[in-house]
């Protein structure tokens, strides 16, 4: 009898624990992976452990009572308050009116972007004169945080959407310009050399080239730049917008309803995250061959 | 096809105060038309820098390089040069990458399709015109690399070392492939090696070079080449008495070199 108990309460905590052994247990030393590339392995099971325990934390400190709802609102009101506002608008506007007019600003900023600095970088990399030209106004203008210059983007170009289009578009500029200034720099000297020794014309190597085995730093400086887009988004609606994702989280802030401003953080998280999603997707299918020869 | 090396002579600029680097020193040299020049010699005796000239990605400091009359200015179609490694693009296919030199020179894609498929069967690559090129094997890799370089029908084929990244089996068959190559081609070839026996068995004549300066010290006619396209076979030939007394010979002369430095 005791001996059965024994033996479940065993099962019991080795199945309650598998989760923490699975993490810490010595691995099989299969070949290539004691001694193998430092970082491998699977990480969706720890990542789903990691945002379950935040959220029942964020949920024990409401319920408990712990912290006061205006500085930390529950989770389920968060909820209650997307389905609100999704039902009845904020400020006039449908939720997603402000979602379709914040995703048009940061789009619009991100493809001009990309339609300006891709060429322009990877003309930077190819060209000494380009790069002397462009390289002084990226890089000083670069590192200074958009808050700074938003006051003259709005004395220069009015408070319309141009300045707030313009706003995000400097910030997702720079990163992808030098993203593909850097790319230039992939192909290897015997690709251009075959290319060269066929006869290839400038140009030809440029399009056959340079700019394919370019292709994954340009992805990669896309990615950074869309998240730089989102992360301005805010700031470019902080100033005469009366839509927009930013714009409800800065007025719901000014009225202290907390759980609106948490609501629309979690709202551009997850448009940023599904379209970091979709560039990922992107890039797998143009450059399958990335970091493979 | 003739190609003259003039008095060629090349010096790379010292760079952070160092003093310059002479890395070919006059050097002289003739290759016409069937002939297969092996070039071997410690590392740092310009042997690459020496088929870069011949290709055009290099000016020479003096002197010059004069095929079929006039003077090499730059790369061109005429030459085709097979890399060891890292020439390949892993965004074309394999029937993509072979076709490439014909694509960059504007032809059809049925008149591609036709020389493509004619070397894809030369070099036993029929069934992977669709794969992508980084899931081949080295061996197979090298393969396009020299399909590619034939496509063009060049005059005269540089081969930088393209068999140095393989391993020692395959290496064996790919020099096989080659002359094999060679002979039904009638091209001439220009080839690089680190390896004394692939030098001896491939060449009909070698030169062995000398670093600092870069210069050639040393010539020999071969006869191994056309014994194994007469039918001997590889090892034989490599085991011969011929073959091991000049071999011995080529390597005392590197590593004297090697030890100087």
């Amino acid at each position: 009898m005791s001996n059965t108990s024994n033996e479940n309460e065993q099962k019991i905590q080795s199945a309650s624990n598998s989760l923490l052994s699975k993490l810490t247990r010595e691995r099989p030393t299969l070949p290539g992976e004691t001694y193998g590339v430092p970082g491998s392995g699977n990480t969706v099971l720890l990542s789903l452990t990691t945002i379950a325990i935040l959220l029942f934390f964020w949920w024990l400190i409401t319920a408990m009572g712990w912290v006061k709802p205006l500085f930390v609102p529950s989770p389920q009101s968060i909820v209650v308050k997307f389905l609100n506002i999704w039902r009845d608008g904020f400020t006039g506007s449908a939720l997603w009116v402000h979602i379709l007019i914040s995703a048009g600003r940061v789009f619009s900023a991100f493809l001009l972007a990309c339609a300006i600095g891709i060429p322009l970088g990877l003309a930077m990399g190819m060209s000494p004169l380009i790069r002397g030209i462009f390289d002084p106004p990226i890089e000083f203008y670069r590192p200074i945080p958009p808050l700074a210059y938003l006051p003259l983007m709005i004395i220069w170009f009015g408070i319309g959407e141009t300045s707030k289009v313009l706003l995000i578009f400097l910030s997702v500029f720079a990163p992808v310009a030098l993203g593909a200034r850097a790319g230039v720099r992939s192909a290897a000297i015997e690709q251009i050399h075959a290319a060269y020794s066929f006869g290839a014309t400038r140009w030809q190597v440029l399009r056959h080239v340079i700019l394919p085995s370019a292709m994954p730093e340009i992805l990669t400086a896309m990615r950074i730049g869309i998240g730089f887009g989102w992360t301005t988004l805010v700031a470019a609606e902080m100033v005469a917008a009366t839509k927009g994702i930013g714009y409800m989280v800065l007025t719901a802030s000014q009225f202290l309803q907390t759980s609106v401003v948490i609501m629309g953080i979690v709202v551009i998280a997850g448009i940023a995250y599904l379209f970091d999603l979709l560039m990922r997707m992107i890039e797998r299918k143009v450059v399958p061959w990335k970091g493979k020869m | 096809m003739s190609l003259n090396v003039e008095n060629a002579t090349v010096i790379y600029p010292g760079t952070d105060g160092r003093p310059p680097t002479e890395a070919l020193q006059q050097i002289n040299m003739t290759l016409d038309d069937g002939d297969f020049v092996v070039s071997i010699g410690a590392s740092g005796c310009g042997k690459s820098t020496l088929l870069n000239l011949i290709a055009g990605f290099l000016a020479p400091t003096e002197g010059q390089i004069i095929l079929d009359g006039s003077a090499v200015e730059g790369p061109g179609a005429d030459r085709s040069v097979v890399f060891q490694k890292h020439a390949l693009l892993p965004w074309l296919n394999v029937l993509e990458n072979i076709e490439f030199g014909l694509m960059l020179q504007g032809h059809t894609k049925e008149a591609r399709n036709t020389v493509a498929g004619r070397f894809i069967k030369l070099l036993g690559l029929s069934g992977f015109e669709n794969s992508p090129v980084y899931a081949l094997s080295g061996g197979m890799q090298q393969r396009v690399g020299i399909a590619r370089a034939l496509t063009c029908d060049p005059k005269l084929l540089l081969m930088d070392e393209p068999l140095g990244a393989l391993d020692a089996l395959t290496r064996e068959k790919a020099q096989e492939l080659i002359l094999q190559l060679w002979h039904d081609t009638g091209k001439s070839v220009f080839f690089i090696t680190h390896s004394v026996e692939e030098a001896l068995f491939m060449g009909t004549r070698l030169i062995v070079m000398s670093p600092r300066p870069g210069r050639i010290t040393h010539e020999f006619d071969l006869p191994f080449s056309r014994k194994f396209l007469d039918g001997t076979s590889a090892r034989s030939v490599k085991a011969s008495p011929e073959f091991i007394e000049i071999r011995e010979e080529v390597l005392a002369i590197i590593f004297a070199d090697e030890e100087a430095v």
